[in-house]
C-alpha cells in the first residue's frame, strides 16, 4: 500500500514512453522490501515521500523546494546542490534532499562494474534516484542528507577513484560528443581534449575563483551534437582546412542508388529516388559543387564545411586531412540580455594528427598529460588569455558573452591576442561611428587652436 | 538507522583526503571494438530506427541499439541496465547527450537477441523500459531539467511535461519520416538549465507574477543588498516597511513592471517566493537549431506566449506541439529543419498552417535588439 495517494501522478504511468513515476514506485518497493538488508542512511520511505510531495505540486501547481543554503564537501566550492523541502512534517523522508554531481566519463561510456559500484554507494547513502545525466553532463545523484556528503565523497575518491563535478562560479564539468570513438565525422579526439582540459583545470573546476560559471564543450564536427555553440562559454568545434576527401566510385554508388543516402537517416518516408543534383549540389549553401562528367567536383576554397554533403554521402565523402578546431566564445542562456551563441574567435587551431599516442603508450598518466600539454599548447594558451581578461574585467555574475557584449569584439580580440579578420563578422558595421584610438590618427588629438585660427578666423 | 562511516574522520577532514582526481579515464570504459577502431571508422548506417551499424576501416562492425530513457532513473533501473549490458555487451554501456541509452554488440545475431530482450521489458504501470528509436530524421529524446522534482524556481514540472510530450510523439521516436531531425528540449524556468533556446521545439516554464514579499522575515533571513544585487533588471530596491503591528522593518520593494520573473531574487532570498498556480505555466518556442548543416545555427522563437499548467498531461501543450509537428512534416522539404521551413514560408504563414494564434506578446520589446525582429520591408504574405 502506497504511503501517499497519487492519483495525478498515476496518470503518468500509462503510455509507451518510460514512466519516471513507475520507476520511482519501483524503487520505493525495492527499498520497502530491502532484500539485501541494508541499513539505509536516508529514510527508507524517501521515494514515497518524493512521490507525495510531487503529487502535491501537481495539485497546487507550485514547487515545494527551498533553496538549500550552502552545503558541500570540505575544500570544494561546487559539486553539491543543497535542497530542503517546505513541508518537512508531511514529507520527512525528503526534508533534506541535496544532489551530488559526479563527473561523467568522456563520451559517457561505462562499465557495469563502475555503475554497480556507484549504485551500491547511492543505495546505502542516498535516495536511490539519479539523473542520467544532468544537462551539463554530470551524473546527478538526486537527494541525500548533509552528513552523507563527506561519506559519499570519501567513498567516491577512495574506493572508486572518482571525483565530483562542478557547480557555482567555477569551471563546470566539460562535456564532449562521442567523437572519433565511434563517429567517422570527428575532426579531433573529443574525449582526449575534454579529459586533458578537465584534468589540467581541476583547481578551476572545484574552487570558485571566477566571476560566474564557465563551460567548455567539444563537438567533433560542425554537426554539433553536444550543442557547444549554444551552451558553452568556450565551444570547440572540429573542422578541417584542406579538401573534402572524395571517393568517386562511392559517389557513383550513391547516384546509382546502390548505397542508401544519409546513412539511412531518412528511410522512414519515400522521398523518391536519390537525386544528387537536387539534394546535394543545389542545397550546398555555398554553391561550390558540380557534377562534371559523372564526377563530383568541389571547389574547396569556397566550401564553408557545413557537413551537408558529407552527411548525405558518408561513404563517399570524408572531412579533409588537415584537421583542427574552431573556437567560439561567449554562448549563454537568455538571462539576462537574451540568449547568445558563441562568436567565432579562433577560426582554426591545427591539431597535429601524427601526435596520436594513447595513455597506454606511456608509463603513467602524468607523462601522457605532459605529452598532451605540448600537443594542445595553443589551446591552453588561448584559454588562459580568455580567463585573464574575464577575471580582470568581468563583473560579478557576468558571463563571458556579456562581457564581450559590454566591451565589444575589438577589445576582446585585442585581449586574447587575435588579429581582427573579416571572418569574425557576418558583415561589417552599418554605422560609421568608429571610435578611433588617438594613436591611430596621424598627429594625435592634441591640436593648437591658434594654429587653426591662422586659417579660419573667429 | 545507525550512521555508517565510510572511513571519513570529521575531526581531521584533511587526513588522507583525495581531491582533484577528475572523472575516470575513458579508456577503461571503452568496449574492445571501440578501443580498437577509434579514429578509424569508415562509415555508418542506420539499419532501422534506433539501430546503427558503424564499420571500421578494419572491417570491424559495431551494432548499436539506442533506447529512450527517462533521465530520472532509479538504482533498480540502472542495475537492470547493467544486467542487460552484462548479458549482451560484455559489461559495457553508454548514454547519449539526449539521455538515451546505447547498448553495443559486435554481430547481427547478438543484436537481434538484444533487441528482443529490450522490447519485452516493461514497467509495472505498463510503459516500456527501453523503447528503441531516436535516430535519424525522427524525434529523439528530450533534454530537460528538474522541475518540481528538485528545483526551487520552476514554473512547471520537467519530467511530467516530457513524459506527456514523448507519449504524444512516440511514433516519431520510433520512425524516421520527418523532413529532418526534430529536437525538442525542455527547461522549467527562464534560467534554462536545459539551454532550450536553440531547439526545433522548446518547452519552457514561465512565471508571470513578481515575487511576494515576506517583509516580516526578509531582513532576518536575507541580506537586503544581496537581494537587490541579484536582480538582472534592477527591479528591486531597499525600502523601509511598516508592518500591520506598527513596527518598521528593513525590507525591499519591487518595481513590478520591470520584473521578468526570473527567480534570481528567490535564490538569494527565501523571503521572495515566486511560484503561483495561476501565474505559472508554459511558453512554447520553435525554429532553433545548433547544427551548421546547410544554414547557420539559430535561436528558437516564441510561438505560444502562455499555456496554463494542466498537470498531469498538459493537454493543450501537447496539442500545440503536435500541430506544429504535423504542419512541418507536411510542408517542409527533405533536409529542411523546422526553422528553415518557417523562414522559407514566412512566419505569418507558419502561424496560419500550424493553427496557432499570433498575439502581441510575440512581438519583441526587450531592449534594442527587438528592432531587428520587426519587418523592415514590403515583402510580406497575405
Ligand atoms: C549626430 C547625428 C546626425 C546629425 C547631427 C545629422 C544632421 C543632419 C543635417 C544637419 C542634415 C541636413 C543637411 C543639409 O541638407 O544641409 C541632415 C540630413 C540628413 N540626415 Fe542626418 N544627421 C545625423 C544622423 C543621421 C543618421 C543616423 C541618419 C540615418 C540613419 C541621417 C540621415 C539623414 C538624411 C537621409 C538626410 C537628408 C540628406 C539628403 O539631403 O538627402 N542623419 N542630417
Ligand atoms: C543535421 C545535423 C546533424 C547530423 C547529420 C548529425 C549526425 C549525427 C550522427 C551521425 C551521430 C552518430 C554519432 C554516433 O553515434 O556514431 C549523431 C549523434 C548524436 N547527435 Fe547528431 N547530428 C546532427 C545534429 C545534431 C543536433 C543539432 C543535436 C542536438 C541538438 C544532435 C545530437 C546528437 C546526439 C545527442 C547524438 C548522440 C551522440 C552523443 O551522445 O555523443 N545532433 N549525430
Ligand atoms: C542564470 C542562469 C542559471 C541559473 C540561475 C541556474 C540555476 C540552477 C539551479 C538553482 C539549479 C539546481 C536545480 C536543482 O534543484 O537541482 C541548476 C541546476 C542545473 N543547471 Fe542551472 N542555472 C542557470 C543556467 C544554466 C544553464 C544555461 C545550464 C546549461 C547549459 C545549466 C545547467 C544546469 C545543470 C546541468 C543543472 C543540474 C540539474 C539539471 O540538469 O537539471 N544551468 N541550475
Ligand atoms: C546589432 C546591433 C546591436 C545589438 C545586438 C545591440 C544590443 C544591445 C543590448 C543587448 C543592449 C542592452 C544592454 C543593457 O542594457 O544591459 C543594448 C543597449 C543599448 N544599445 Fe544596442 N545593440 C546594437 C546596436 C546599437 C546601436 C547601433 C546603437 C546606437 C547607435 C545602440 C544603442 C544602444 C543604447 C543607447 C542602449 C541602452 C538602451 C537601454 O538602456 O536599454 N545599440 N544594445
Ligand atoms: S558532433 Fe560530429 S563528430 Fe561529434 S558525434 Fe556529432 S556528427 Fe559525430
Ligand atoms: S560541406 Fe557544405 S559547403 Fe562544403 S561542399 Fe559540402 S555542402 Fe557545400
Ligand atoms: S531551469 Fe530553472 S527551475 Fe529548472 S532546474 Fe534550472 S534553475 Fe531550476
Ligand atoms: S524575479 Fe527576477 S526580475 Fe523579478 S524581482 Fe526577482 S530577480 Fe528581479
Amino acid at each position: 500500500m502506497a504511503k501517499h495517494e497519487t492519483p495525478l501522478l498515476d496518470q503518468l504511468e500509462s503510455g509507451p514512453w518510460p514512466s519516471f513515476v513507475s520507476d520511482i514506485k519501483q524503487e520505493a518497493a525495492t527499498r520497502a522490501k530491502n532484500a539485501k538488508g541494508l541499513d539505509y542512511q536516508m529514510p527508507s520511505d524517501v521515494c514515497d515521500d518524493l512521490l507525495g510531495i510531487l503529487e502535491l505540486s501537481y495539485k497546487d501547481g507550485t514547487t515545494h523546494w527551498k533553496h538549500g543554503g550552502i552545503v558541500g564537501v570540505f575544500g570544494y566550492g561546487g559539486g553539491i546542490i543543497g535542497r530542503y523541502c517546505d513541508k518537512p512534517k508531511d514529507f520527512p523522508g525528503v526534508a533534506a534532499f541535496h544532489t551530488v554531481r559526479v563527473a561523467q566519463p568522456g563520451g559517457k561510456y561505462y562499465t557495469t562494474a563502475f555503475l554497480n559500484q556507484l549504485m551500491d554507494i547511492w543505495d546505502l547513502r542516498g535516495s536511490g534516484l539519479t539523473n542520467m545525466h544532468g544537462s551539463t553532463g554530470d551524473i546527478i545523484l538526486l537527494g541525500t542528507t548533509t552528513p552523507q556528503l563527506e561519506e559519499i565523497f570519501y567513498q567516491l575518491t577512495h574506493e572508486m577513484g572518482q571525483d565530483l563535478g562542478g557547480s557555482g562560479s567555477n569551471l563546470r564539468t566539460p562535456a564532449d560528443c562521442i567523437g572519433s570513438s565511434r563517429c567517422e565525422y570527428a575532426c579531433f579526439d573529443t574525449q582526449e581534449l575534454c579529459y586533458f582540459l578537465t584534468m589540467t583545470y581541476q583547481d578551476e573546476l572545484h574552487r570558485p575563483a571566477f566571476p560566474y560559471k564557465f563551460k567548455f564543450k567539444f563537438d567533433g564536427c560542425p554537426n554539433g551534437c553536444v550543442c557547444s555553440i549554444a551552451r558553452s562559454d568556450l565551444s570547440f568545434i572540429g573542422t578541417w582546412k584542406d579538401q573534402i576527401q572524395v571517393n568517386q566510385a562511392e559517389v557513383k554508388a550513391y547516384i546509382d542508388g546502390k548505397t542508401v543516402d544519409n546513412g539511412g537517416a531518412f528511410k522512414g518516408r519515400d522521398w523518391g529516388k536519390f537525386d544528387i543534383q537536387k539534394e546535394v549540389i543545389d542545397l550546398c549553401p555555398t554553391g561550390c559543387m558540380a557534377l562534371v562528367k559523372g564526377e563530383l567536383k568541389i571547389n574547396d576554397k569556397e566550401c564553408t564545411r557545413c557537413m551537408h554533403c558529407i552527411n548525405v554521402m558518408p561513404k563517399a565523402l570524408k572531412p579533409g586531412k588537415d584537421k583542427g578546431v574552431s573556437i567560439l566564445c561567449g554562448a549563454k542562456a537568455p538571462i539576462v540580455d537574451g540568449a547568445q551563441m558563441g562568436t567565432l574567435i579562433r577560426p582554426f587551431i591545427s591539431i597535429d594528427q601524427t601526435l596520436n599516442k594513447q595513455l597506454s603508450d606511456f608509463e603513467d598518466e602524468d607523462e601522457w598529460m605532459e605529452y598532451l600539454a605540448e600537443k594542445y599548447e595553443a589551446i591552453t594558451e588561448f584559454i588562459e588569455l580568455v580567463w585573464d581578461y574575464w577575471m580582470e574585467e568581468g563583473k560579478n555574475r557576468e558571463r563571458l558573452g556579456e562581457l564581450m557584449m559590454r566591451q565589444g569584439l575589438q577589445k576582446f580580440l585585442e585581449k586574447v591576442e587575435v588579429e581582427p579578420m573579416a571572418v569574425h563578422v557576418q558583415h561589417p558595421r552599418t554605422n560609421p561611428y568608429i571610435f578611433w584610438k588617438e594613436d591611430e590618427v596621424e598627429g594625435g588629438w592634441g591640436r593648437d587652436i591658434e594654429d587653426y585660427r591662422k586659417a579660419h578666423s573667429r | 538507522m545507525a550512521f555508517i562511516s565510510a572511513g571519513y574522520n570529521p575531526d581531521k577532514p584533511m587526513e588522507g583526503r583525495i581531491t582533484d582526481i577528475g572523472p575516470k579515464h575513458y579508456d577503461s570504459f571503452y568496449p574492445e571494438v571501440i578501443k580498437k577502431n577509434k579514429g578509424k571508422w569508415s562509415h555508418h548506417e542506420i539499419l532501422e530506427p534506433g539501430v546503427l551499424v558503424h564499420v571500421g576501416e578494419s572491417g570491424d562492425e559495431v551494432f548499436t541499439v539506442r533506447c529512450g530513457g527517462a533521465r530520472l532513473m532509479s538504482v533498480t533501473h540502472i542495475r537492470e541496465i547493467c544486467e542487460i549490458a552484462d548479458k549482451h555487451c560484455d559489461g559495457h554501456v553508454r548514454f547519449t547527450t539526449r539521455n538515451n541509452i546505447e547498448f553495443m554488440v559486435t554481430s547481427k545475431d547478438k543484436m537481434n537477441a538484444l533487441k528482443a530482450d529490450l522490447a519485452q521489458r516493461k514497467f509495472d504501470g505498463g510503459s516500456m523500459k527501453f523503447p528503441i528509436g531516436g535516430t535519424g530524421s525522427g524525434i529523439s529524446n528530450i533534454v530537460h531539467t528538474q522541475g518540481w522534482i528538485h528545483c526551487h524556481t520552476p514554473a512547471t514540472d520537467a519530467s511530467g511535461t516530457v513524459k506527456a510530450t514523448m507519449d504524444t510523439v512516440f511514433e516519431d521516436f520510433q520512425s524516421m519520416k520527418m523532413p529532418a531531425k526534430l529536437k525538442i528540449s525542455m527547461a522549467c524556468c527562464l534560467n534554462m538549465c536545459g539551454a532550450v533556446h536553440c531547439s526545433d521545439i522548446a518547452i519552457l516554464g514561465y512565471h508571470r507574477k513578481p515575487p511576494i514579499l515576506d517583509h516580516e522575515y526578509l531582513d532576518k533571513v536575507c541580506e537586503v543588498p544581496l537581494a537587490v544585487a541579484s536582480c538582472p533588471t534592477a527591479a528591486i530596491r531597499p525600502s523601509k516597511v511598516e508592518l500591520p503591528n506598527g513596527t518598521t522593518v528593513n525590507s525591499v520593494a519591487v518595481k513590478n513592471e520591470r520584473c521578468m520573473y526570473c527567480g534570481n531574487c528567490y535564490t538569494m532570498c527565501p523571503s521572495m517566493p515566486l511560484s503561483d498556480k495561476e501565474g505559472d505555466g508554459i511558453v512554447l518556442m520553435a525554429g532553433g537549431k545548433v547544427s551548421n548543416r546547410i544554414s547557420a545555427p539559430k535561436f528558437s522563437k516564441v510561438v505560444v506566449a502562455f499555456l496554463p499548467n494542466e498537470a498531469p498531461r498538459w493537454d493543450n501543450m501537447t496539442v500545440a506541439i503536435k500541430k506544429m509537428i504535423n504542419a512541418y512534416s507536411n510542408g517542409a522539404n527533405k533536409y529542411e529543419r523546422l526553422g528553415d521551413w518557417a523562414e522559407r514560408i514566412g512566419w505569418e504563414r507558419f502561424f496560419e498552417v500550424c493553427d496557432l494564434e499570433f498575439t502581441h506578446h510575440l512581438i519583441d520589446d526587450f531592449r534594442d535588439a527587438a528592432y531587428h525582429t520587426w519587418r523592415q520591408s514590403t515583402l510580406f504574405k497575405f
